[in-house]
C-alpha cells in the first residue's frame, strides 16, 4: 500500500475520505480547516468560548469533516436571524459531538442483539448501527454526494443548496446507500432540538439561548403564588444547573433558585 | 448452581407501589417479608436533588429512571402475520426499573375506574345487546364490583394524599365534582390544587356547553398533609418537573414518600436490589411454589424458599413470569384456550392543541395532573346506541409544565426547522395548552403477550412478545370523543387549534401512556382469567399476581388509583382469608 509515502496523519485522512466518495474532485476541501472558508475565523473561535469559562469548547469525537457537516447543518435547521442566535452560535454541534460520544451514541441503555431485519414503521428502530455510526456513515455519503453533484461538501454550499438538500432527506427524496436518509435526518433534527433546549450543562444552549427564546426559565422555582395569576407572563432571567451549583443565584429552602423577575413585556 | 438460602414467609418480587403496599403490611403482621428488585435503591435524598432534578435531556429524553433495555426488553408485532422484532428504544410506554418502579416518575393522576368499566361485557349486553359488542372483543367483568372495591380506593387514595373534588357522595351528586364517578364514601382527603388560566379557560367553555366539569384527582398535595401510615408530605410547587421525573421535594405520591418511610423501619423486612428473579420455583405437582431463583449483581443464583409469593412487578414481566414458570397455561390465540397472556390491552389516548395570540400561559409552570376534566363521554356515561363503539375516555386541560426539549407543539402546517418554525416556537411556547383525552382500550382475541421464540435478554431467557393493535371500536371511539373535545376547545376561542384522535395501526415508536394492561386477568371463571377474584392464581393458590396485570381491559381512566385499590383488595384477601387456611380462596 502507499501508506509509507503519505506518512503524514493529513494525506491518511485525506485518502480516507476519497476512498467512501465516487468523485472527488474537490476532496481537498473537505480536509481542510473548515472555518477558514468563512473568512472569520478568530470570530468563530472565540463563539467557541462559554461566556464566563476558561476553556473552549473543543470536539472531541467527531472529525473535522464531520464538524464543519454538523456546524453548517445545525445552523439550517435553527438559523441565526433577528430572533436571535442559531443552534451553531448556541454550541449545538458540541452536543451533539459529546452525545456521540457517550452513552447515547453508543446505545448503552438500548437493545442491541441482533437478528435485524428492517421490520414495518410501526415495530420502530431495527438498525445494527448505533446513532455515532449513523452520523459517521450519513455524513460521510452526504458529503459525498455533494462533491459529486456539486464539487464541494455540504458545508461550502450555499444556504439555499444546504436547504434544498436536508429538505430532500427529511422526505426521502434523497436516499443514503448504508443507512435511510430520512432516519438520519430525524435523528440531527431531534439532536438539534435537545442541544438547542437541553441545560447547558450538555454543551449546548449556549448563554442559554434556546431558554431565552422561547420565554423558559430552566431550572424551576416554586410557581405557588404564581400559578394562579391568570393571563399574566412570568418572565424571568433562566438557570440553569451550573447558576445553582456555582452558587450564582440565590435559592430557597428547597434548593429552588429565587428568579430574577425581568421587566420587559412579554 | 444456586444457593439455597433460609426460608421466609412471603416473597414480594417488585419493589414498587403494589410491593411496598403488600410488604408493609404483611410485616407489620409479623411475617418475614423479602422484596427483591432488580433495579437500584433510590430515595429523594440523595438521589432526586435540586438543581439536577431539574434535567429534562436526563430524565425526559435518556429516561434516566426508565427500564434499561440492554439487558431487558419485549419484542413486538401488530398482528401474528408479522415477525416481532424487539423493542430498542423506550417509546410508547416507559417502565421504571429501581425501587419505587414506574411510582417515582408518574404523572400523579389518581381516578377511579367507574363501576360500569369493572363490568364491561354484562352491562354493555344488558343496554344494547349482544349484537353491540365486536365479535372478536374478548372484553369481560372483573368478577369484582366497584361498590367492593370502594373502601379500597379509598385507603389508596389516603395514603397516596389524593387531592380533588367528590362528585358523587354516598350516591348524592355535590356541585362541582364529577357527576358520573362511583359513588365515595367519604370526601377526598386533600383539596384541589390551584386553577392555572388554561383550566379556568376550559372549565367556562366546557360549562358552556352544559359540561360538569372538576378538578383532575391527583397524588400531589395541596398542603402538608400526614397520611395513615404517619408519613408527612410537602405542598406541590408547581415547578413543572413531573410526569417522567421524580420530585425533589417529596410532593409526588411514590414508595418512597408514602410507605417507604415506615416499611423500611420494619425489621421483619427485607429489601435486597439488584437482584432479578427469573423463575417462581414450583413443586413437582406444579399445584405450589416453593420459592423464587434470582440472579444477583454478581452473577450469582440464590433460591429463596418462601410459604407465599406475591408477584407485584410491571405487567410485562408478571405474565413473563409466569410463562417462564409454568404457572396456569399459555393463551393460544389460534386454538382460543389457555389464559396467561390473554386480553393484553392498552390505552386509546388522543388530544386537541389549542394556540392563542392574545393570552400568555406560563406553560412551563404546572404538576403532573393540574388541570379540570369533563367525565360526560368516558364509559357509558353517555347513550352509545348507533354509535358502533363501547367505552370512552375523560377530556382534561393540560398544565402538566412544558419543558422546551419535547414540549412545544405548533399548529399543524407549520415547518419543522428554520427561521418559520423559530418564529413560531417563539411565539406559541408560552400561548398554548393541550385537551388530553384518556381513551379505553377493548381486549381482543389477537391481542396477547407470550414468549419470543427468537430474541432473549441479558440471562438469555426468551423476551416476552406483544401482539397487539387498536380495534375499528377503539378508532370511531377516538375520532367520536376528540371531535367532542375540539367543540370544547373551540369555545375556549384559540386562534388555531390541532385535533389529533387516535387513528391507524398502533407503533411503538412515540410516547403514548405507561397504561399497559391485561395478560394474567383477573375473572371468575378459571378458563377466561389467570387469577381469581382476589388476584389469586387458579393454578398455583400460594402465588398472587397483583397489578395492572388484572385488569381485563383498560377503561377510559389512567390505571394508577384502581391498581392501588386492588392491591388493598388482594392484601385484605391475604390477611383474612387466605393466612387463615392457606389454599384456594375463590370457588
Amino acid at each position: 500500500m502507499g501508506e509509507s509515502e503519505n506518512s503524514s496523519g493529513r494525506r491518511r485522512f485525506l485518502k480516507s475520505v476519497a476512498a467512501v466518495g465516487a468523485a472527488v474532485p474537490a476532496a481537498a476541501a473537505l480536509g481542510a480547516d473548515p472555518h477558514t472558508h468563512h473568512g472569520h475565523r478568530a470570530e468563530l473561535a472565540q463563539a467557541g468560548r462559554v461566556k464566563g469559562q476558561a476553556q473552549p469548547q473543543v470536539y472531541g469525537w467527531m472529525t473535522r469533516p464531520e464538524q464543519a457537516f454538523i456546524e453548517a447543518a445545525v445552523a439550517r435547521l435553527i438559523p441565526a436571524d433577528e430572533l436571535g442566535p442559531g443552534a451553531k452560535e448556541a454550541g449545538v454541534s458540541y452536543f451533539i459531538d459529546q452525545q456521540l460520544a457517550g452513552a447515547y451514541g453508543t446505545m448503552a441503555r438500548n437493545y442491541r442483539q441482533g437478528p435485524w431485519p428492517e421490520g414495518t414503521p410501526q415495530q420502530g428502530y431495527q438498525s445494527r448501527l448505533t446513532p455515532q455510526e449513523i452520523y459517521r456513515a450519513a455524513m460521510r455519503e452526504i458529503d459525498a454526494s455533494c462533491l459529486s453533484r456539486f464539487q464541494e461538501p455540504f458545508h461550502r454550499l450555499p444556504d439555499a443548496e444546504q436547504d434544498r438538500m436536508l429538505s430532500e432527506l427529511e422526505s426521502g427524496k434523497f436516499a443514503l446507500e448504508s443507512v435511510s436518509g430520512n432516519f438520519f435526518f430525524g435523528l440531527l433534527l431531534a439532536n438539534t432540538m435537545e442541544g438547542f433546549f437541553a441545560d447547558p450543562i450538555y454543551g449546548g444552549n449556549r448563554d442559554k439561548a434556546g431558554w431565552k427564546l422561547v420565554g423558559f426559565p430552566g431550572v424551576a422555582a416554586s410557581y405557588a403564588d404564581f400559578i394562579d395569576k391568570h393571563n399574566v407572563p412570568y418572565n424571568a432571567e433562566p438557570v440553569s444547573i451550573a447558576d445553582v451549583l456555582q452558587h450564582k443565584v440565590a435559592v430557597d429552602e428547597h434548593g429552588h433558585p429565587r428568579h430574577v423577575l425581568l421587566s420587559k413585556k412579554d | 448452581m444456586a444457593t439455597k438460602l433460609k426460608p421466609v414467609d412471603v416473597v414480594v418480587i417488585g419493589v414498587g407501589v403494589t410491593g411496598t403496599i403488600l410488604a408493609k403490611e404483611l410485616a407489620e403482621s409479623g411475617l418475614k417479608v423479602v422484596g427483591i428488585e432488580r433495579g437500584q435503591m433510590r430515595d429523594t435524598f440523595p438521589d432526586f436533588q435540586m438543581p439536577n432534578a431539574h434535567d429534562e435531556l436526563k430524565y425526559q429524553r435518556r429516561h434516566d429512571l426508565m427500564q434499561d433495555l440492554s439487558r431487558e426488553t419485549l419484542t413486538f408485532r401488530n398482528n401474528n402475520h408479522e415477525t416481532a422484532l424487539p423493542m430498542r428504544y423506550l417509546g410508547s410506554f416507559k417502565p421504571g426499573e429501581g425501587v419505587g418502579g414506574a411510582g417515582v416518575h408518574w404523572g400523579t393522576q389518581t381516578w377511579r375506574f367507574s363501576p360500569w368499566d369493572f363490568e364491561t361485557r354484562s352491562r354493555t349486553i344488558a343496554r344494547y345487546g349482544k349484537n353491540h359488542l365486536a365479535e372478536d372483543c374478548t372484553s369481560q367483568d372483573w368478577g369484582v364490583t366497584y361498590e367492593e372495591l370502594e373502601p379500597h380506593f379509598d385507603m389508596f387514595e389516603r395514603v397516596y394524599w389524593v387531592c380533588g373534588k367528590a362528585g358523587n357522595l354516598n350516591g348524592r351528586i355535590v356541585p362541582g365534582g364529577n357527576p358520573h364517578e362511583g359513588p365515595r364514601s367519604r370526601e377526598y382527603p386533600l383539596p384541589p390544587l390551584k386553577v392555572t388560566h388554561a383550566a379556568a379557560l376550559f372549565t367556562k367553555a366546557a360549562q358552556s356547553l352544559g359540561y360538569k366539569p372538576f378538578p383532575t384527582p391527583v397524588s400531589t398535595p395541596s398542603m402538608v398533609y400526614t397520611n395513615p401510615y404517619g408519613v408527612t408530605m410537602n405542598a406541590c410547587v408547581y415547578c413543572g418537573y413531573c410526569e417522567g421525573f421524580a420530585c425533589e421535594m417529596a410532593s409526588k405520591g411514590s414508595p418512597q414518600t408514602t410507605v417507604m418511610p415506615v416499611l423500611m423501619k420494619n425489621r421483619y423486612f427485607e429489601l435486597r436490589t439488584l437482584a432479578n428473579v427469573i423463575r417462581i420455583n414450583l413443586d413437582p405437582a406444579k399445584k405450589r411454589a416453593v420459592g423464587v431463583t434470582y440472579v444477583d449483581s454478581r452473577g450469582r443464583e440464590f433460591e429463596q424458599p418462601a410459604e407465599l409469593v406475591l408477584l407485584a412487578s410491571y405487567v410485562f414481566n408478571n405474565v413473563r413470569l409466569m410463562l417462564q414458570s409454568g404457572i396456569g397455561k399459555p393463551y393460544d390465540p389460534v386454538a382460543n384456550t389457555g389464559v396467561v397472556g390473554r386480553n393484553y390491552a392498552y390505552q386509546t389516548p388522543s388530544s386537541v392543541n389549542l394556540f392563542f395570540d392574545d393570552r400568555h400561559f406560563n406553560s412551563f409552570m404546572g404538576a403532573g395532573g393540574l388541570g379540570m376534566a369533563v367525565d360526560e363521554f368516558n364509559s357509558d356515561n353517555f347513550d352509545h346506541a348507533g354509535l358502533g363503539f363501547i367505552g370512552g375516555g375523560f377530556i382534561r386541560s393540560v398544565s402538566s409544565g412544558s419543558r422546551p426539549i419535547e414540549v412545544r407543539p405548533l399548529p399543524s402546517g407549520t415547518p419543522r426547522w428554520g427561521s418559520a418554525w423559530k418564529k413560531a416556537t417563539a411565539h406559541y411556547f408560552n400561548r398554548t395548552f393541550g385537551l388530553a383525552l384518556q381513551g379505553a382500550c377493548q381486549s381482543y382475541r389477537g391481542n396477547y403477550l407470550d414468549l419470543d421464540p427468537t430474541y432473549r435478554d441479558a440471562y438469555g431467557l426468551p423476551l416476552l412478545r406483544m401482539t397487539f393493535d387498536r380495534h375499528d371500536n377503539e378508532h370511531k371511539m377516538s375520532v367520536y370523543i376528540t371531535n367532542k373535545a375540539a367543540e370544547i376547545a373551540k369555545a375556549a376561542g384559540p386562534s388555531k387549534m390541532n385535533v389529533n384522535p387516535r387513528t391507524g395501526r398502533y407503533t411503538i415508536v412515540p410516547y403514548q401512556s405507561t397504561h399497559n394492561t391485561g395478560g394474567a386477568v383477573m375473572g371468575n371463571d378459571p378458563s377466561t382469567s389467570a387469577v381469581n377474584r382476589y388476584l389469586q392464581s387458579w393454578d398455583v393458590p400460594n402465588v398472587f399476581v397483583i397489578g395492572a396485570s388484572a385488569f381485563p381491559q383498560n377503561g377510559g381512566y389512567n390505571p394508577t388509583d384502581t391498581v392501588g385499590a386492588l392491591t388493598y383488595w388482594a392484601l385484605d384477601a391475604i390477611k383474612n382469608r387466605y393466612l387463615k387456611r392457606p389454599g384456594p380462596i375463590a370457588a
